[in-house]
């Protein structure tokens, strides 16, 4: 973690160095962050990353790489997607920083989350 | 097969139960409790045709083009073709679930025109990809017309009475199959009074007893629906979802999930996933297919035969 912090902290002293937006900056922040993209992939009834964190503001899409249909549920019931067939994605942009568990309404042994944070503020020193 | 070997040893009858998992396409009938080899077709639909009979499908998958079988309808196609080639013709026949691929118009419409061939009245139970459409009334304005709730209902023929149930609405995070408070108090008044000696039939799509939870195959309450059924001498329950034969006998119930007519699913855990499961060409026709299902009056258990497509 401590690794993905010093990278961040670089990638802020990057971006505020640079004399482009810092909107664009941020953006790129939050998913080299984690070390993830900003996609979910839906791969043997599993949903990959199985735990995603992002920042408030990011817009998420799940994509369906199984041969049978699978939907996206939230179980507080803020998103849900239609059912995607092989190869539909379905996208949601998280605004509000919170932990969101979600799951597949076809299937629900399969579950994932989603941890949004704060876009902006102590981000160096999370 | 773990799960036999830990719940009661390897007897002879269990690795005969255990074998019908692996579809090879040899054909078994379940009587008295003991399942025995009918070898052959013939003779299995000679055995059929003393006594009413009925006859399972499920899993057709209308739609369904991936690799695993690139044409569903044609591979249902053939299962009617064996239907109609029956030389007893069955009382009817029950569907359990999952007709369609996407619960599509086309698909459904594809799969009526060839079920319709068979002349044979048909009751269906949903499978969850039966009811993807938004407002989730394709199925039922199509198939569940008799039915209560999101599609559950029950019906006599030849003394015995028929309960399908439906387990793949309202599925909660983390959970398997689900019946719902408002269906087993519906279940519930159903049987309340009928004689113990009734011979009950159960189907429903996703399997009532915890097959696999790993991969969600079982049902959440589907224990509290066998307690209401506890008092019956002969319990008969047929499920479809995993596109296998498997079978087990539980006191006087006695389980059994059909093969699909579309694409052969792997045995639990021998795969990744449950997803469609591809086997040679030549191959995939043994792991598909029918059952009939016998009742001969007087007899404890219903005779299962299950018919692949390609012995």
């Amino acid at each position: 973690m401590s690794v993905r912090t010093t990278l961040r902290n670089a990638v802020i002293a990057a971006a505020l160095g640079a004399a482009t937006a810092p909107l664009v900056a941020v953006i790129v922040l939050s998913a080299g962050a984690q070390g993830a993209p900003a996609a979910i992939g839906i791969d043997n009834f599993t949903f990959n990353p199985q735990k995603l964190t992002v920042k408030a503001g990011t817009t998420l899409t799940w994509t369906n790489n199984d041969d049978i249909p699978h939907a996206i549920a939230a179980v507080n019931k803020q998103f849900k997607s239609k059912a995607l067939d092989t190869g539909d994605a379905y996208s949601f942009t998280f605004t509000t920083p919170g932990t969101y568990q979600y799951f597949c309404s076809l299937h629900p042994h399969m579950t994932g989350a989603i941890v949004v944070e704060e876009a902006t503020g102590s981000d160096g020193a999370n | 097969m773990t799960k036999f070997d830990r719940e009661e040893g390897l007897s002879r009858r269990k690795v005969l139960e255990c074998m019908t998992w692996v579809g090879t396409g040899v054909l078994w009938t379940v009587s008295g409790g003991v399942p025995r080899s009918l070898g052959l077709i013939d003779q299995a639909h000679a055995e059929a045709a003393k006594s009413f009979t009925f006859l399972q499908i499920s899993d057709s998958h209308v739609g369904f083009d991936k690799p695993a079988n690139p044409n569903a309808l044609g591979t249902l196609e053939e299962a009617v073709g064996r239907i109609k080639a029956m030389p007893a013709k069955p009382s009817f026949m029950i569907h359990t679930g999952d007709i369609s691929h996407l619960s599509k118009v086309s698909e459904f419409d594809n799969a009526d025109h060839i079920i319709s061939q068979t002349r044979l009245d048909v009751h269906y139970v949903p499978g969850e990809h039966d009811l993807l459409d938004e407002e989730r009334k394709l199925y039922l304005e199509r198939y569940g017309r008799r039915s209560k709730g999101a599609g559950w209902y029950s019906f006599d023929a030849n003394g015995v009475h028929f309960i399908g149930l439906v387990n793949v609405v309202d599925l909660k995070a983390g959970g398997l199959g689900n019946l719902g408070a408002e269906q087993l108090a519906w279940l519930e008044a159903d049987v309340k009074g009928r004689s113990a000696s009734t011979p009950i039939v159960v189907f429903a799509h996703i399997p009532l007893w915890t097959v696999y939870p790993e991969w969600g195959w079982g049902t959440e309450d589907g224990g509290r629906a066998l307690e209401l059924l506890k008092r019956f001498g002969s319990v008969t329950v047929l499920n479809g979802h995993i596109h296998q034969v498997m079978q087990k006998i539980e006191g006087n119930a006695t389980f059994h999930t059909a093969r699909s007519t579309a694409f052969p699913q792997p045995a639990p855990g021998t795969a990744p996933s449950p997803g469609p499961m591809k086997v040679a060409d030549d191959k995939l026709r043994s792991m598909l297919g029918i059952a009939t299902i016998n009742f001969v009056q007087g007899k404890e258990r219903l005779a299962i035969i299950d018919t692949p497509l390609q012995g």
